[in-house]
């Protein structure tokens, strides 16, 4: 079942149009990121959802009430959706136990007690309620922005980009708590974030924006692989994008054969494939293999774990356009023994490359 | 628990939602009332500025040219420009050494003497006047003016500044000297030019203290419109004579207002980046040096407080016991705390309003309000007091004389110094803090008194202290105004200079000194955490 739906949401600010046309759904439990640059909308479609914005046209139904739409709205603060923006926002002027149990009512000694588990579901010690937010770590806050929002046991939790102002060590390891612990919750969420691996790693499902649109919408794996255009495909990871020829199941490029994913396609076509796709080989001089072309080194990027390599493809007329071509790809390559620069190597390819629809 | 009846509640709004529905799709409910008291108390605001177009067309052009055009006017005028045009600078180099000295350097005691130079603040102008006419009882003229007029008023600069100074990026020192500039020429060319904005906010605040002033030049007999208005308005009341020259004060005003913002730019200093800023860097004096830099703050303490202290010590040791005539100073301190209250209250609440809209929904009629607070603020009180004098008999005769005429008075006089620490605080409060309220289940006016408001605490309260102590050594339009009988501090030390009897007064300027002490500390205090620290 579809905890939430999205129908056809417009937004404009003066002649800006934040949002054209969005349309989504999210299961209930699941988790799902929505990815964009700056400015294509994600934001205002998040605060949306938590009731601080409205739309210009459009519905939202969250299990099954009506939220927003042409004639009705519910205010936010009777939407019981959780919000943890960016930078925490924890009221300055309460301590922690004050923040969390903000919207709790009852007794205070049942509100203690709720917000003891709270504090330990969100891994952080009793004893820092009745610390004040200024006291904190940035990751600490973040904890307990989370453990507020979490109070009122809310329908749906809306995060956005609450890990990108802590360092990069942390962020992952808040990105996995905070995954884990809203899954055992059974607390249908979504992120909204800029970083592509961050979005990647997080969701069950994956929402691409750009200028307001929604682009695309899956899978993390599936858009990965298979985005459904160029932009997507380099704002999702790097990406080795050329020209081929495509024919019966197999795309004839400067690589050489490689098999494609989409068997019904033939004609001229860009195909795209992801770095760690390719395979590189040292050339020892051995005959052409029936798969792959030989390259040569001509820049290391050293990144510790990883290395990525520049090999410029040896001359060759091109498949599709018959000019020859000089072509340089990005190839990753374990940081360990990767080949030095002016080597020549063998390059060959790992499963199917993608068809760019229309490209 | 909660939830099924929050869902009934959803649902029950949901039904009503499209009755109010254009109306709540743009903003939180409470905007309207808001918008529509700012409205009020910036119209109520415009009544001076109003006043003064109204009498001069009442008046006509021949009897303006009569009343304006005469040598009698043309020596205020040249009074007046010279007083301006003379103190000002003489202020601004002393507040920029102080703050410099205070701020940037290893200057033994500088906590001390930044102490110090905020102190002046506590004791009014007209009691440092008094303080050197007692000193030096020949001294009058427009250089003891001057003389005056920096003692009173160098702290308006030297706060600003100082703040500033302490708050600026020292990075962007750092990167001119890497760039091969001499250390004084990183002053001038970079730390000076950040300072302009503070500079001429603090200019604009002692000149208008200039012209608005009437205790210290009256006292040490020094002629300028203010005087001369009082003067006139004192022996024909209320005739067309001190109502031109009020209209050519008010002009004043606004020139000055005018140059101020011209001279302002629109330039912005702000620390661009993220990042926390690191300490400033001090510049180490040496030897002699610090001796020569430590002989300013000294001279500058002795005259602005030592001074005050000293005469007023003579005074009250000479006066002895006779001069605290409890029976007339307790109801004059009753009095002033009663009127100081209810000023300070009035004001504050009238402000809110104006300084949450001007937070929250900026826009361009309330930058409109805004203006129109800011110039009736810079019109002397002697200015806001004729108008009420005069729209008062005219038209709200059973007002006229009345406390509600002074507490008027009050509250457009000292509106801008509650609004501006209003704003601040409300500024402390970002509307984020108000979304996570409302997602947390508090309805948009509970999320404005559970969270906003209380983090606007302490914003309200520095304002409010500081509309009271205005209010507390406030004398001309309580003079003007009061009904009779009615003596504040200010009021009853001012009769008593009148009657040239000084020892008398002495007691009633320890206390306003002694009640503006905390309030000072509270300014030193807000200039100091304003710059993050």
């Amino acid at each position: 079942m579809n905890a939430l739906e999205l129908n056809a949401l417009y937004k404009t600010f003066g002649n800006v149009a934040a949002l054209n046309d969005v349309s989504l759904c999210v299961p209930a439990g699941s988790r799902a990121a929505i990815v964009g640059p700056s400015g294509s909308g994600k934001t205002t479609l998040l605060r949306m959802i938590a009731g601080f914005e409205f739309p210009d046209s459009g519905s939202i139904r969250l299990n099954g009430q009506t939220l927003v739409d042409s004639a009705n709205q519910v205010p936010a603060h009777q939407r019981l959706i959780g919000y943890v923006p960016q930078d925490g926002a924890l009221f300055p002027h309460m301590t922690v136990a004050g923040n969390i149990g903000f919207g709790l009512s009852g007794t205070p000694a049942s509100k203690q007690q709720r917000v003891e588990e709270l504090l330990a579901m969100v891994a952080l010690e009793t004893r820092m309620s009745k610390s004040w937010p200024h006291e904190l770590s940035g990751g600490q806050q973040q904890r307990v922005a989370l453990a507020r929002a979490l109070a009122q046991r809310p329908r749906l939790m809306l995060l956005d980009e609450p890990f990108s102002a802590l360092d990069t060590g942390l962020r992952a390891a808040m990105r996995k708590m905070v995954a884990k612990l809203l899954s055992e919750a059974g607390i249908t969420t979504i992120l909204v974030t800029h970083d592509q691996a961050e979005a990647l790693s997080f969701a069950d499902q994956l929402a691409v924006m750009r200028q307001g649109r929604l682009v695309q919408a899956g899978p993390p794996m599936e858009l990965y692989l298979h985005p459904a255009d160029r932009q997507t495909a380099l704002f999702l990871g790097d990406a080795v994008i050329m020209p081929a020829q495509v024919e019966d199941g197999w795309a004839t490029c400067d690589l050489g054969r490689i098999p494609v994913n989409h068997p019904s396609h033939s004609g001229p076509a860009h195909i795209m494939l992801r770095p760690e796709q390719l395979h590189l080989t040292p050339e020892h001089g051995e005959a052409i293999h029936a798969n792959g072309c030989l390259g040569v080194i001509t820049d290391r990027d050293f990144g510790g774990n990883v290395c990525t390599l520049t090999v410029e493809l040896h001359p060759q007329v091109c498949a599709v356009s018959g000019q020859t071509t000089n072509r340089s790809l990005l190839v990753r390559s374990s940081g360990l023994g990767a080949p030095p620069t002016g080597s020549t190597v063998h390059i060959s390819t790992l499963g199917n490359a993608h068809v760019l629809p229309g490209a | 628990m909660a939830e099924p009846l929050l869902l009934k509640d959803a649902a029950g709004v949901a039904q009503a939602a499209p009755a109010t529905r254009s109306v709540s799709r743009r903003q939180p409910g409470a905007a309207r009332w808001v918008v529509a008291v700012s409205i009020a108390v910036s119209l109520l605001a415009l009544l001076p500025l109003a006043f003064v177009i109204g009498i001069s067309i009442q008046t006509g052009w021949a009897t303006i040219v009569q009343l304006v055009f005469r040598p009698r006017v043309a020596e205020l005028l040249i009074n007046t420009v010279l007083l301006v045009v003379i103190t000002l600078p003489l202020c601004i180099a002393l507040g920029v050494a102080l703050a410099w000295l205070t701020e940037r350097t290893n200057l033994p005691g500088r906590r001390l003497w930044s102490v110090l130079a905020t102190a002046p603040i506590a004791v009014p102008a007209f009691v440092h006047s008094y303080a050197w006419v007692s000193l030096v009882p020949p001294i009058h003229g427009l250089f003891a003016g001057v003389l005056v007029s920096v003692i009173a008023y160098f702290p308006f600069l030297y706060l600003p500044v100082a703040a500033t100074l302490r708050r600026l990026d020292p990075a962007i020192e750092d990167v001119a000297e890497s760039l091969g500039l001499k250390p004084w020429a990183v002053f001038f060319k970079v730390v000076l030019p950040q300072l302009r904005l503070a500079i001429c906010g603090g200019a604009l605040l002692v000149g208008l203290h200039l012209l608005a002033e009437y205790g210290l030049y009256a006292m040490i007999r020094f002629d300028t419109f203010t005087t001369a208005i009082f003067d006139q308005f004192q022996s024909s009341f209320n005739g067309p004579a001190a109502n031109m020259l009020a209209g050519v004060l008010a002009l004043c005003c606004l020139v000055m207002l005018s140059i101020e913002s011209a001279s302002r730019g629109h330039a912005r200093y702000a620390r661009v980046g993220a990042g926390s800023a690191r300490p400033q860097r001090t510049q180490i004096l040496k030897g002699h040096v610090t001796g020569l830099a430590l002989a300013l703050p000294i001279f500058t303490s002795l005259m602005a407080l030592g001074v005050p202290l000293v005469t007023l010590g003579q005074w009250l040791i000479a006066g002895g016991l006779d001069v605290w005539r409890m029976a007339d100073i307790l109801p004059a301190l009753q009095q002033t705390f009663l009127l100081a209250s209810a000023g300070a209250l009035i004001t504050t609440a009238a402000a809110l309003p104006v300084a949450w809209l001007s937070i929250r929904a900026p826009g361009r009629l309330q930058r409109l309000l805004e203006s129109c607070n800011y110039v009736t603020s810079s019109l002397p009180g002697i200015v806001v007091a004729l108008a009420l004098v005069t729209i008062t008999i005219h038209i709200a005769r059973p007002i006229y004389q009345t406390l509600v005429t002074v507490l008027l008075a009050y509250l457009l006089m000292f509106l801008p110094r509650a609004l501006v620490s209003l704003r601040a605080g409300i500024a402390q409060a970002p509307v984020e803090l108000e979304n996570i309220a409302r997602s947390l289940g508090s309805s948009p006016s509970q999320a404005l008194w559970r969270v906003t408001l209380r983090l606007a605490a302490p914003g309200a309260a520095a304002g409010a202290a500081l509309v009271f102590l205005a209010i507390t050594n406030e004398l001309t339009a309580t003079l003007l105004l009061a009904p009779s009988g009615t003596r504040t501090l200010a009021t009853g030390f001012w009769a008593m200079t009148s009657e040239i009897d000084y020892a008398a007064a002495a007691p009633y300027a320890l206390i306003m000194i002694l009640l503006s002490l905390p309030l000072t500390a509270l300014l030193y205090y807000q200039s100091k955490r304003t710059a993050g620290r």
